[in-house]
């Protein structure tokens, strides 16, 4: 019993090593850096049209206002569907870490109806604005507009893809460390999309309704 | 003496041997992200349809509200703690930051700076004004 103790003890202590000495850092933490590396990247680019829009958001050319186009109870429900998907995502790494196959399905189906439903109801409000000759070629605030939510739906889109892909691999491969790192990599990208979507609904509609 | 622990998150396994690894917490923390995360949106929707602020205010108690949201997604959803794994992800976090203030800060200064410098004949150059 004792001599267990002491050698989890030593085990514990070898763990703790300071970061110079302990060597090389493991790969999932080292792909981990890097994707962060990556998104961040994609933040400036988002911020870069924030700014733009930011500069452009009063200037209405005589066409609708942000106040006349934007209905707050479907914005409110856009942001229910991708926190409630950021949520199962988290269940999805949850289930992936405890190696438990059938929770990482249905927690990536939910996932993904939930994020396809967010892009159908922001589809639908495009659609609308279109429709009422709000389009993005109206005036300079709604060309920023369709340009920065676009966007953010287009990185949508792309994670439905992404997500699509690695439930293949991952019925195909099973759990191997590569997938199991991709499968990371995709989680981060969820809830960094998730960081942007909230500056988005608080500087597009939020701040739009109330100026 | 002291047993620190390394600050871990939830199902960031990393080189350091499985000590406790146990799924419970880890709902338990995205549970309490997606709370605040919705108690935080609530009240951002709240402050934008009432009229009991002050409404000049209301536009910096939004900021507020985002950059308290964004920092409940990072530390509950993505995981940025303050271990040593994490050191590089804060640091790279931190840069990221300075580049996006600069950009958005920046970019707002620059042109209310020259709508009001502009002159008063080219109002059709004036893109901020233009109503």
């Amino acid at each position: 019993m004792n001599i267990a103790v002491a050698v989890d003890d030593e085990v514990r202590y070898e763990a703790r090593l300071s970061a110079s000495e302990a060597g090389p850092a493991a790969k999932r933490i080292v792909v981990g850096y890097g994707f962060w590396v990556f998104l961040l990247s994609d933040i400036v680019m988002f911020a870069a049209i924030f700014a733009a829009y930011a500069v452009l958001a009063h200037a209405t050319a005589g066409g609708p206002s942000g106040m006349q186009l934007f209905n707050q109870r479907s914005v409110a429900i856009e942001t229910g569907c991708l926190l409630a998907s950021s949520y199962t995502c988290g269940m999805m790494s949850l289930a992936i870490s405890s190696r438990r196959y059938a929770v990482t399905y249905l927690a990536a189906l939910i996932t993904f109806v939930l994020g396809a439903a967010f892009l159908a109801l922001e589809l639908r409000e495009f659609a609308g604005m279109i429709a009422i000759g709000a389009g993005p070629q109206r005036s300079a605030f709604l060309s920023a507009f369709f340009t920065l939510v676009g966007c953010h739906g287009l990185h949508v889109t792309a994670g439905l893809v992404w997500m699509a892909v690695m439930m293949a691999q991952l019925a195909i491969k099973g759990l191997s460390a590569t997938v199991e790192r991709r499968l990371l990599c995709f989680s981060l990208f969820w809830h960094a999309l998730d960081i942007v979507w909230v500056w988005l609904f608080t500087v597009v509609y939020l701040m739009g309704v109330v100026s | 003496m002291t047993d620190t622990q390394y600050d871990r998150a939830p199902g960031d396994a990393s080189a350091l041997p499985d000590m406790e690894r146990g799924t419970s917490s880890g709902v338990l923390v995205y549970t309490i992200g997606l709370a605040l995360a919705l108690l935080l949106t609530a009240l951002s929707f709240w402050v934008a349809n009432t009229s009991l602020l002050w409404a000049p205010g209301i536009s910096l108690g939004l900021t507020v509200l985002a950059i308290a949201q964004m920092g409940i997604h990072l530390v509950f959803f993505l995981h940025i703690t303050t271990g040593p794994d994490n050191t590089n992800n804060v640091m790279a976090l931190a840069f990221g930051v300075l580049i996006v203030i600069l950009v958005v800060v920046g970019s707002l200064l620059i042109m209310a700076d020259l709508n009001d410098n502009m002159m008063p004949t080219a109002e059709i150059m004036n893109l901020h004004m233009q109503r």
